[in-house]
């Protein structure tokens, strides 16, 4: 698919570290990309680069193929990690000012205000001073106004932070809802729940690098490691002394509330195919079920993340 | 509207919200009124009748001491003790105590014994009146002639001229001059310490809320920090306009009040001095000392009259302008820069010191108006827009006024320029102790 944002050899450096280190990312029309990485990978410097707050030392960025200028602004609605609104402006008028620099007019910006306070139910906040309501309702008004001006490109970072179970639902079908009618959505977060629940893409940034990049599903495929796990009937011991040879147990433990039954969770052998593991396996115990283990965001994330950490670590042994 | 003006729009728009700014703009003008009457009401004498009982040990003041309107002086032979008993319920406000060896100058001092405190003119009066008739006595007793000492002493009046490079000249009274000059300066101390802090403020208020991140998405770090000093701007000259026509107005009911009296007793005074003229020394002296004190006053209102305001408040208002934008955007960068106020404080230091020596060369300018530091400091931007109110009701040459005007324009646009390199990193830069080192560092970042 045609992307919508192209990401080129970006470069940001600061006086003593490099933030952004030579990243390219490419995010498709209308799709959920993830930026994953650490604390302090260099996410948000991204972010502000993609935003215009700040300029790269090296690199491009075009949206929509045009090379990135101050009129793509309002193209672009941002919800920053660390957001906040003004204690003692009344929350119409705060939304009113914050719709109108993003370029829309008053009288427009009024109307698409009264349509979202209608739909989150928050008509009587109009008039209300921000220090009268609570996380989750600032956090709302934020949301509303990132969105307010119908972005093309919707950059939210750690969107989920402060927002209770209902809340979270509320935003992610808005989010879904965006996505349908046009909209991209590059979505920070550390939650890697809600990346494999709404993501489509995702790239991972490590010391201000990209370590991987790609859609979600090819990237836990790949990340297969010919993981099995297996539940069964029968006796542990005979169980393990029959996969000896094919597989390695990784874990096992007894299903509860079932007599006799345990579980398994084994690494085949290169070369080993399963077929022939189930025929060892068959006269020994009886399956009840047996599937692949694709590996989690979540396990992607840590594992890719040590590795490439521990590889920098030995780097810098060998230099020291 | 384009973005800047919405900012700008929004800045005033919190100010006006607040109530305090509000009643300071409309308490501020009465209050410094309210004091200046209080002043005046104050030099003049207080009014409450007294009726003193004078116990004269000496014998030698009975029917000297002169009552006026309000003072009635009765004179009684008893002694202190006696006078004293039953004083609380008689008619009398205050006992006169003079005790009998006040002549023979034996450092004998002359008692008061009151009910409610007498006012310090009535005080003054009464030692004024004391002293002189000592003073006569003891001229007497040598037998010399008061009249002759008194006639011996000429009061001369120093005018003060100034000269300019036409050769013009005309009157100045350097002494009202140099206050008024003093005054302008400090007040304009206040207004570009106060606006600038304000800047200063709503900056970090900005960065702390941690609503910046959203609006610099939208507007352009230098949009923002430009269209907040635009803003207050705007909201300092509305304000120093609405604070100056309330005082124009309430200066001019005081004075038309308050001093009307003044102007009559010196239309009095300068028949008398007339008289003096004429009759050489056959005036009556008595009522020409009384004069003395209120021609002071007077005289201030002349000079008062000549200064030109208009053009004073015209350079007021261009060097506000211009001190102002410099030293606020380099607030600014220090309220980007800094997570709390107690963080600024050595980034405060030196950008006060300019600030401070300005006001110190324009206090010292009233004894030295036209020496080089005087000079120099209304050139030089940092310390020109006080130092040049300060000289400016002693006439300044239009070429000088011209150049420091250019020079503190010039250099807003530097500092301002060098703000917003350091506003735009300082906004996002959080839990970070900054030094000046770390500052210059954000002046070469993209």
């Amino acid at each position: 698919m045609e992307p919508i944002l192209e990401i080129r050899n970006v470069t940001k450096r600061y006086s003593n570290h490099t933030a952004v280190n030579d990243v390219s990312i490419t995010v498709p029309k209308q799709s959920i990309y993830g930026l994953l990485g650490p604390n302090g990978a260099g996410k948000t410097s991204l972010i502000r680069i993609i935003n215009q707050i700040t300029a790269p030392d090296s690199g491009e960025i075009l949206l929509n193929g045009e090379k990135l200028n101050p009129k793509h602004v309002e193209h672009i609605g941002y919800l920053p990690e660390e957001r906040g609104l003004y204690k003692k402006m009344p929350v119409g008028e705060q939304a009113l000012y914050l719709a109108r620099l993003k370029g829309l007019s008053k009288a427009e910006a009024k109307k698409r205000l009264k349509y979202w306070f209608e739909k989150f139910e928050m008509q009587t906040w109009w008039s209300k001073k921000i220090d009268e309501l609570s996380k989750g309702m600032q956090q709302k008004v934020q949301f509303i106004v990132t969105i307010l001006h119908e972005p093309k490109l919707l950059i939210l970072d750690e969107p989920f932070s402060g927002f209770d179970p209902i809340n979270a639902q509320l935003i992610k079908n808005e989010i879904l809802e965006l996505r349908k009618k046009g909209s991209t959505i590059i979505f920070s977060t550390h939650n890697m729940g809600s990346v494999e629940e709404l993501c489509d893409h995702i790239a991972l940034i490590n010391k201000s690098q990209k370590i991987l990049d790609g859609s979600v599903k090819e990237i836990r495929r790949s990340h297969k490691n010919n993981i099995y796990r297996i539940t069964f009937k029968g006796n542990m011991m005979g169980f393990t002394n029959a996969i000896w040879d094919g597989a390695k147990l990784l874990e096992s433990g007894k299903v509860e509330d079932e007599t006799d039954m345990h579980w398994a969770v084994m690494k085949i052998a290169d070369g080993v195919k399963t077929s022939r593991l189930l025929q060892e396996l068959l006269p020994i115990i009886e399956i009840v079920s047996f599937n692949e283990v694709i590996p989690s965001m979540n396990d992607i994330f840590i594992s890719k993340v040590n590795e490439e950490n521990n590889i920098l670590g030995t780097q810098s042994n060998f230099t020291e | 509207m384009g973005k800047i003006g919405l900012i700008i729009h929004r800045e005033i728009m919190a100010k006006l919200r607040s109530k305090t700014f509000l009643v300071m703009t409309f308490l501020a003008p009465v209050l410094v009124a309210g004091f200046f009457a209080f002043f005046i009401w104050m030099s003049m004498s207080d009014k409450a009748e007294q009726n003193i009982l004078v116990i004269d040990e000496t014998e030698f003041f009975r029917d000297k001491l002169a009552g006026n309107d309000y003072i009635t002086f009765s004179f009684t032979s008893k002694n202190l003790d006696q006078s004293l008993d039953g004083f609380y319920e008689s008619d009398k406000t205050c006992l006169l105590y003079i005790p009998h060896n006040l002549v023979e100058g034996a450092g004998g001092a002359v008692k008061i014994f009151y009910k409610k405190a007498p006012g310090f003119a009535i005080q003054t009066d009464i030692r004024n009146q004391v002293e002189k008739i000592l003073y006569e006595h003891k001229l007497r007793a040598n037998n010399i002639d008061p009249q002759i000492i008194h006639n011996a002493k000429q009061s001369v009046k120093l005018i003060t001229e100034k000269v300019n490079e036409k050769g013009e000249h005309a009157e100045q009274s350097t002494g009202f001059v140099s206050i008024f000059g003093f005054l302008s300066g400090a007040i304009m101390f206040m207004f570009i310490l106060l606006y600038g802090m304000m800047v200063f403020r709503s900056v970090m208020e900005e960065k702390t809320n941690r609503i910046v991140e959203i609006i610099v998405s939208s507007v352009k770090p230098f949009q923002l920090m430009l269209g907040k000093i635009i803003g207050i701007a705007i909201l300092g000259i509305g304000q120093f306009i609405t604070m100056g026509l309330i005082t124009a107005v309430l200066s001019t009911v005081l004075s038309t009040t308050l001093l009307g009296d003044i102007k009559k007793d010196l239309d009095k005074f300068q028949k008398q001095q007339e008289v003096v003229y004429k009759n050489g020394t056959n005036v009556d002296l008595e009522k020409f000392d009384k004069m003395q004190d209120k021609l002071e006053v007077f005289e201030l209102m002349q000079a008062a009259g000549k200064i030109n305001y208009l053009e004073i408040a015209i350079c007021f208002l261009l060097y506000f302008i211009g001190g102002y934008l410099f030293y606020s955007s380099i607030l600014a960068a220090i309220g980007s820069a800094v997570d709390a106020e107690a963080d600024a404080q050595q980034f405060m230091m030196p950008v006060m010191l300019p600030l401070i020596a300005g006001y110190i060369i324009s206090a010292r300018m009233m004894t030295n108006p036209e020496g080089s530091m005087a000079f120099w400091g209304s050139i030089i931007p940092f310390t020109s827009p006080i130092v040049m109110m300060a000289r400016l009701p002693f006439g300044v040459p239009v070429y000088q006024v011209v150049i420091s005007i250019s020079l503190l324009f010039a250099s807003f646009i530097g500092t301002t320029w060098l703000a917003g390199k350091i506003y735009r990193i300082g906004i996002l830069m959080y839990g970070k102790k900054v030094s000046w080192r770390e500052l210059s560092k954000w002046l070469f970042y993209k």
